[in-house]
């Protein structure tokens, strides 16, 4: 197999290189996770809320073929065109059927982490199709042809100068300006002019809703409202889970989404498309790549709950300190490690193994996967096929041997404690990857059973 | 076969054991005053309510408010003597000049601060994006406390709606908090006491 990405921790171990740009990307995602939690604590049933939308996407998947008919009945009725799509490679075609049809090889697109998951622009581009991402961060990692390393905050990994730089070299900004106003000013110009020349936009789906055949797109900037509205022609590519069932549970997802990705109460917008305009065309193109595989596996097919809000993404310890690129996959952090090996075992083997485990992803999810759980199973699954770095394969063999006989486990971990306390040069070493960027800690005297059996009785 | 069938196909093995809908799925917020919720949610995302008691009052603020300012456009009968941008154009390109737009809405929500509006509404769905400025005007008595009682208003989205709070923005650049993204850089509601 030839390899030209790194594994997740040969990269992170690059971008951990500079250390108090680390710090400084932990620090940012960590202050939008509080703004989550903040958010999250002025609704009194917040986890029924959460609850309720875990439960209305399990009816989802156990109700996804009669829920994709309704709604592409419903939106027929509405004068939208309909398109399936088995794989990538057929939603690219028939993006790009349709744009040839209408003679169009210019397009504004606003954020679709599905898009990104087919590598649509590369495609439209050798087939001599412009693409201009309109979302501000997408326009950013655009114009350093580098794909987002966040699916709520595309650009996360960037520093002001870095887009200063990038925006004098491209948009003819000041040399070393680096203002947030004054350069997304320079932005939204720079768009609007694409804006009022595009014939055709493309832009994803939050929720398709199955009883009105209706869709929603939520952004804070507008873009793809100014897209779809000053097109003659509207693409619009959802994944098949994007389904709910009834425009009223709109009011569960909405109320969850803003708050556990930003801390906002809702996006600045959340436009609700039905019928093309007047004189429009409206397409939508329902795409599977995979997922209907992941439906069939019981032990992760929860995570085609998601909503896309990237609260697991900020919440991660790992994510935080290793960028989103490490990842290697359009949706990175924890779920984007459980959605990846489903795509491709071999290239994505890595992905579970790039999480402490520490269940805070599970914790913070409005949709409650079980994200932690499914990438430990993940684990499993990949040694038991082969797909496991030898390394690490023998760890979880030595592993799952100790765990297996609970007298062994006592011995080995005395042992261990001693080994530690006695020579702890053992341990602290590189030739322990757990010593890397850190310090190991300090043994315990004693086992917690040791403990327990000695404390029990008073 | 084709994609579709071959998909659904697949869903149909693949899907699991049918469960039902959850009992709950709308709940209630009560807030002790839900205009003065509606009001400190706005104030947070930088958008002014202003209450007025009749079209009189409207009409004298816009003018106050948006004093000098040419291309105005407006969806509101009562106000076109202050409008000089006629929305009566075929091509909504031609909206790209607009500066300030006043515009009807059909309600307000006060968990969140958005207004619904919609095609009920517009001449153009592109008006409330394109304009620099915009302004929204709704029914004082029009405000709901949440999504849930929001939809339950919401009969019908007709061909197309939007729930908008605020101006457009973006933190796309370090996370630094900017105003006026690709839509309206600043926002107005005005309540309207009488219909
Ligand atoms: S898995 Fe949950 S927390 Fe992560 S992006 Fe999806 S919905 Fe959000």
């Amino acid at each position: 197999m030839s390899k030209t990405v790194m594994e997740h921790a040969e990269a992170s171990e690059v971008f951990n290189r500079d250390e108090p740009y680390v710090n400084w990307h932990d620090e940012t995602l960590w202050f939008v996770r509080q703004k989550r939690d903040k958010s999250s604590r002025q609704l009194p049933e917040w986890e029924q809320l959460r609850e309720a939308a875990s439960g209305i996407k399990h009816y989802v998947l156990s109700h996804l073929d009669e829920l994709l008919i309704s709604f592409e009945q419903k939106a027929k009725e509405n004068g939208v065109q309909v398109h399936w799509a088995a794989n990538a490679a057929e939603h690219n075609e028939i993006v790009l059927g349709l744009l040839k049809k209408h003679r169009i090889d210019k397009m504004v697109k606003s954020k679709s982490m599905l898009t990104e998951e087919c590598h649509m622009n590369e495609f439209l581009h050798k087939n001599g199709i412009e693409v201009i991402d309109t979302d501000l961060g997408e326009r950013i990692v655009q114009l350093r042809n580098e794909p987002p390393s966040h699916i709520v905050l595309p650009a996360i990994h960037l520093k002001k100068k870095d887009i200063g730089d990038l925006f004098h070299e491209h948009l003819g900004t000041e040399a070393g300006a680096t203002d947030p106003q004054y350069l997304t000013e320079a932005a939204r110009q720079h768009l609007r002019d694409k804006f009022l020349t595009r014939r055709a936009a493309l832009t994803g789906v939050n929720f398709a809703v199955a009883e009105t055949g209706g869709f929603v797109v939520s952004t804070n900037e507008g873009n793809a409202d100014m897209g779809a509205h000053l097109a003659d022609i509207h693409i619009a590519c959802m994944g098949f889970e994007k389904i709910i069932p009834k425009q009223e549970h709109l009011g569960v997802f909405l109320r969850l989404l803003a708050r556990s990705a930003t801390g906002q109460p809702i996006t600045t917008y959340s436009s609700h498309f039905k019928k093309p305009r007047e004189g429009q065309e409206m397409h939508i193109i329902i795409v599977d790549n995979g997922r209907s595989t992941q439906l069939g596996r019981k032990d992760f097919r929860n995570s085609l709950k998601c909503i896309r809000c990237g609260a697991c993404m900020n919440t991660c310890p790992v994510y935080r300190r290793s960028g989103g690129h490490s990842y290697h996959n359009a949706v990175a952090g924890p779920i984007g490690s459980i959605l990846a090996p489903n795509l491709d075992m071999t290239k994505n083997a890595d992905l579970p193994f790039a999480s402490t485990l520490c269940g805070s992803c599970s914790n913070v999810c409005p949709v409650k996967i079980d994200i932690h759980d499914q990438l430990y199973k993940w684990r499993q699954v990949l040694a038991k096929e082969g797909h496991v770095h030898k390394s690490k394969e023998i760890g979880i063999r030595a592993m799952s041997a100790v765990l297996a006989q609970p007298r062994f486990y006592q011995w080995s971990g005395r042992l261990g404690r001693t080994v530690m306390r006695a020579m702890p040069f053992v341990v602290n070493n590189a030739l322990n990857p757990w010593y890397k960027q850190r310090d190991m800690p300090e043994p315990p005297k004693e086992s917690f059973r040791d403990w327990y059996v000695r404390n029990r009785k008073n | 076969m084709s994609s579709r069938d071959r998909i659904l196909a697949q869903i149909r093995q693949n899907k699991p054991e049918a469960v039902p809908l959850p009992a709950v799925t709308t709940f209630k917020s009560d807030f002790a005053d839900t205009e003065e919720k509606f009001r400190e949610t706005l104030a947070a995302i930088y958008t002014e309510v202003i209450a007025v008691k009749n079209l009189e009052e409207l009409t004298q603020k816009a003018e106050e408010l948006y004093k000098g300012v040419v291309n105005r456009a407006t969806t509101i009968p009562a106000l076109s003597a202050w409008a000089d941008f006629s929305l009566n154009v075929s091509d909504p390109h031609e909206l790209e000049t607009v500066e300030i737009a006043i515009v009807q809405a059909e309600f307000g929500v006060a968990e969140n601060g958005a207004v619904w509006i919609s095609d009920r509404y517009l001449p153009h769905r592109v008006l409330p994006f394109i304009t620099q400025n915009l302004a929204i005007v709704i029914p004082r008595n029009a405000l709901v406390d949440n999504m849930h009682e929001a939809y339950a208003r919401l009969q019908d989205t007709l061909g197309w709606g939007c729930f908008i709070a605020g101006p457009s923005k973006t933190a796309d650049i370090e996370q630094s908090l900017v105003i006026g993204a690709h839509g309206a850089r600043s926002m107005v509601i005005f309540l309207l006491e009488d219909d």
